[in-house]
């Protein structure tokens, strides 16, 4: 094979000056078509997981992307680790376009890019050691680290919190955060500058949930490596996304990033309904507070019905058949996504009709659901 | 009166006036290997009306202890030992016979996963009629109608035409929505819903958590509710257990535990929880080491391996002697309560603020 797959993956992180772009994201497209018909099994739709989303992840920078189910963070994430063919777009890694590479082509940019999956069950071959586990993207790329893959094995098992001498046992034998400890060690084995991280965390109970966020943070910091952390808890992202030079949060919905900014500004002063909504669908614990102590109540939206399907978006603003706040203008005209007035710079947001940059309390609750709003209007009674 | 309880393992008198007691239960399962003591100990009770959250990660025992009391534990497998007392009557010994009549009809259940749950055979509506039919020997008519009704109440846009739906034409939202209306449909006194919402989106979670509050309400049910989330908990319940390895380590009322929690695995449980009104800055600071195993359960205090407060008990306490759950408001730790107040006031509560 050629030259260029033996890399030295040296540790330069700190020749790379943060804040430059790492990965750019420009109008990604992915489609997956739907098959129907017999006997000829024709395409009679596409599902439109991803459709035409720019971000930027610079060099160091943790980035989050929350969404719910459907909304494309998942082939987001597996589109930038190349794992998809896009349908549309642009993605450029260091200023290289990768969007159509070939396997060979993109055999050293791989290296970099690794990622962290959702489950840690299925993610490892059950019959392979721990140590072939986490030495097989050194194998595939032919490095060898001074001293051998097995002392850098062991070196990664220390990192992630593991017991080096867990080097010769297989999978089952750990429980799910360790798993993820392992998954880790993995992709951190060919000192990788970008990170996708797909739900690291959300098969993992509570208590290990945050072991693995501390761990992850702690790689990133140390390491200096660029993070797209990926998940569905605004929670959990929240407190992901901390302590760096920059700190951004994007929202999707139904393919599109709604709105992209500070992870502060986005938490406190959103402008999207949609971002709105599910921030006050959080359930809030109010640990320690004294009787008499004012807590700030935080608004209450509730939205009716589940995420329209994919196959068949709505026109206009995705949104807008969930949306209280829908005009015709709405169903007609796509909202682009753009600094409103009165936002931070970088605070992006796509809507026509924006909301009060709060999410205190509103005077009255927004209640779409009709059973909800019927069952409360009896108790009112 | 909140949740009563009584000292594991001390004899009480029948809970005379509670609707659900469940005395000194221990649950064990035979595997090839050896026997996982999943329950291990627990008491509690709960009125007409109330809701009780159990808290706990997975393996804390808390879906078992609810599938013992409806009796849908393989018997071939499982040892049960002591009371289940519904309004009187004893559950653990009770005939399969004697427990239909109760399944669907005074007690209740939603299971977290409603695609699995459905039958994908049958339409939506007649998942909801069949228990009505059984129970009150409606005509299938009648019963249709209630199925109609029922779904009506539970948010199902054009209910008459989505009943003759099958379950996969349903989005997981309105499953979980038809979930509820057939544990509903006969009005049960008991509701158990055993992770309803941990398979939904947070903004369809928010939807379905508001409809059982609201239900609860018309329906007068009362309601253990089994979560993972401490968030969803404080939401809904108004009781509080929380349950590690088998047995139930702290226990009150909602706003008495959250406001002072005196269990180390309940400060570890918020320490470790993100929230949205929290520093973010602060680093989580997560339980160490990982759950036992039920197999071989740690000696004493199941808790002592990860508890980092042990020292403070002092001696070997909390490897020996297996601390119990008073009445009420309690928590089962051998740290004094004054102990207990400090360390809350003074280590935990200035980092979840």
């Amino acid at each position: 094979m050629t030259e260029d797959l033996v890399l030295p993956a040296p540790r330069e992180a700190a020749t790379d000056a943060p804040g430059e772009p790492l990965l750019e994201v420009a109008g990604l497209v992915k489609h997956f078509p739907v098959k129907g018909g017999f006997p000829i099994r024709r395409t009679v739709g596409q599902v439109q997981a991803v459709d035409g989303i720019d971000l930027t992840v610079h060099v160091g920078e943790s980035f989050g992307l929350v969404g719910e189910s459907g909304c494309g963070k998942s082939t987001t994430g597996r589109l930038i680790t190349k794992l998809l063919e896009p349908t549309g777009g642009r993605i450029a890694y260091r200023g290289k376009d990768i969007t159509h590479a070939t396997r060979r082509q993109l055999a050293p940019i791989r290296s970099e890019i690794q990622m962290i999956f959702q489950d840690p069950y299925s993610s490892l071959n059950p019959r392979q050691t721990v140590g072939k586990i986490i030495s097989g993207p050194m194998e595939i790329n032919r490095i060898e680290p001074e001293g051998g893959r097995e002392k850098r094995v062991r070196e990664l098992l220390e990192i992630v919190g593991l017991n080096p001498e867990h080097y010769n046992r297989f999978p089952h034998e750990f429980s799910g955060g360790q798993r993820q400890r392992i998954g880790v060690a993995r992709a951190l084995s060919l000192d990788p500058k970008l990170i996708v991280a797909d739900e690291p965390v959300s098969a993992l109970d509570v208590s290990i949930q945050a072991q693995v966020v501390n761990l992850l943070q702690k790689v990133q910091q140390e390491l200096g490596i660029a993070f797209l952390f990926i998940a569905h808890d605004l929670a959990v992202v929240r407190h992901f996304v901390v302590r760096h030079f920059s700190q951004r949060v994007a929202v999707m919905y139904l393919g599109k990033v709604i709105e992209v900014g500070d992870r502060d500004s986005i938490y406190t002063r959103p402008r999207h309904p949609y971002t709105h909504a599910l921030l006050s669908a959080v359930p809030e614990v109010n640990v320690g507070a004294e009787d008499d102590e004012e807590v700030p109540q935080r608004e209450r939206i509730r939205l009716a019905g589940d995420v329209p399907s994919p196959i068949s978006p709505p026109s206009g603003c995705r949104f807008r058949t969930r949306c209280w706040k829908a005009e015709d203008k709405c169903a007609a005209e796509e909202p682009p996504l753009i600094q409103l007035s009165g936002n931070h710079a970088g605070h992006l947001t796509a809507c026509h009709f924006p909301e009060e940059p709060t999410i205190e309390a509103r005077d009255e609750d927004i209640v779409l659901d009709p059973a909800l709003a019927a069952l409360e209007e009896d108790a009112d009674d | 009166m909140t949740t009563l309880t009584k000292e594991a393992g001390a004899p009480v008198p029948a809970g005379a006036d509670a609707f659900l007691s469940v005395r000194d239960l221990h649950v064990s399962f035979r595997t090839e290997d050896g026997v996982v003591r999943a329950v291990d100990g627990l008491s509690f009770d709960l009125e007409r009306g109330r809701t009780l959250g159990i808290v706990g990660e997975s393996g804390s025992g808390k879906s078992v202890t609810n599938l013992t009391i409806l009796g849908l534990h393989n018997p071939m497998f499982t040892t049960v030992e002591g009371e289940i007392l519904l309004e009187g009557q004893e559950l653990t010994t009770a005939r399969e016979s004697e427990l239909e009549k109760l399944r669907g009809n005074k007690v209740a259940m939603i299971f977290q996963d409603p695609l699995t749950a459905l039958s994908p055979y049958y339409t939506v509506g007649r998942q909801i009629a069949e228990p009505y039919m059984k129970h009150m020997r409606a005509s299938k008519k009648a019963a249709w109608e209630r199925a109609v009704e029922m779904l009506d109440k539970v948010g199902i846009p054009n209910p008459g035409q989505r009943a003759k739906d099958y379950p996969h034409q349903f989005s997981g939202g309105m499953r979980q929505r038809a979930m509820i209306a057939m544990a509903l449909v006969c009005d049960p006194d008991l509701l158990i819903a055993d992770e309803p919402t941990t398979a939904l989106d947070v903004t369809v979670q928010a939807q379905i958590l508001d409809l059982l509050k609201d239900l609860q309400q018309e329906f007068g049910s009362a309601i253990i509710f089994i979560t993972h989330d401490l968030g969803v908990i404080a939401d809904m319940a108004d009781d509080i257990m929380v349950m590690y390895a088998g047995g139930a380590v702290e226990r009150g009322t909602v706003h008495e535990v959250l406001r002072a929690p005196q269990h180390p695995y309940t400060w570890g449980l918020l320490n470790s929880m993100p929230r949205l009104d929290s520093d973010p800055h602060a680093p989580l600071a997560p339980i160490p080491g990982t759950p036992p195993s039920l197999l071989h359960p740690p000696s004493g205090c199941r808790f002592h391996p990860r508890c980092t407060f042990q020292d403070r008990v002092g001696g070997t306490r909390c490897v020996t002697e297996v601390p119990l759950l008073g009445p009420d408001r309690s928590s089962a730790c051998h740290l004094t309560a004054d102990q207990k107040r400090t360390i809350f006031e003074e280590e935990i509560r200035p980092r979840l603020r």
